[in-house]
């Protein structure tokens, strides 16, 4: 990604100093649309696998259909994997 | 680099890094473990794949601390070996 160093002096005042609220939310805004190609990028990946099986012509109604359910679950993974592994975290720091 | 040196700043950016490293680890783990869990996706979760997405992350968990456990003890008796053979 190009521009990361760049965007910062946007949120420069004329005086010079760094705007420390402007540097956070271009960063917060940076790595949430980093997480999103992630899950897109892994999502495709995976509902490509399960739902087209030999690419035809066009994408049928059913092989779309597939998709859909496909990233709904893929959601759904997400989630429970991000809980699982928070509450694993939880569990871990309360041993220690 | 000045901005580091913002306390304010270093402690939204070593945040942030913590979140993000437990991002990715979701992001690899949902995969790995979509891989094993998922046959074919349905209209809804299944309750017999959700409790294999939870047990597929607590084993993934299990799995590197016993080889973290495993690798720092033959470092601990190759170190006494070696030193044995010191003496």
């Amino acid at each position: 990604m190009d521009g990361f160093g760049a965007d910062f002096s946007v949120g420069g005042s004329s005086s010079g100093k760094v705007d420390t609220g402007a540097i956070m939310e271009q960063v917060k805004v940076q790595i949430a649309v980093a997480n999103a190609q992630e899950l897109l990028q892994r999502m495709t990946d995976k509902c490509f696998r399960k739902c087209i099986g030999k690419p035809g012509g066009s994408l049928d109604n059913s092989e779309q259909k597939c998709i859909a359910m496909c990233m709904d679950r893929y959601m759904d993974a997400w989630n429970t994997v991000s809980r699982a592994y928070n509450s694993r975290l939880q569990r871990e720091r309360a041993k220690m | 680099m000045e901005a580091a040196a913002d306390p304010e700043l270093q402690r939204f950016i070593e945040a942030e890094t913590q979140k993000q490293r437990f991002q990715t680890l979701v992001h690899q783990l949902t995969e790995l473990c979509w891989e094993k869990c998922m046959e074919k996706p349905g209209p809804k979760m299944d309750a017999r794949s959700e409790g294999c997405f939870v047990n597929c992350v607590e084993r993934f968990i299990d799995t590197s601390q016993f080889i973290l456990n495993r690798l720092e003890q033959t470092q601990k008796s190759r170190v006494s070996f070696s030193e044995n053979m010191a003496e």
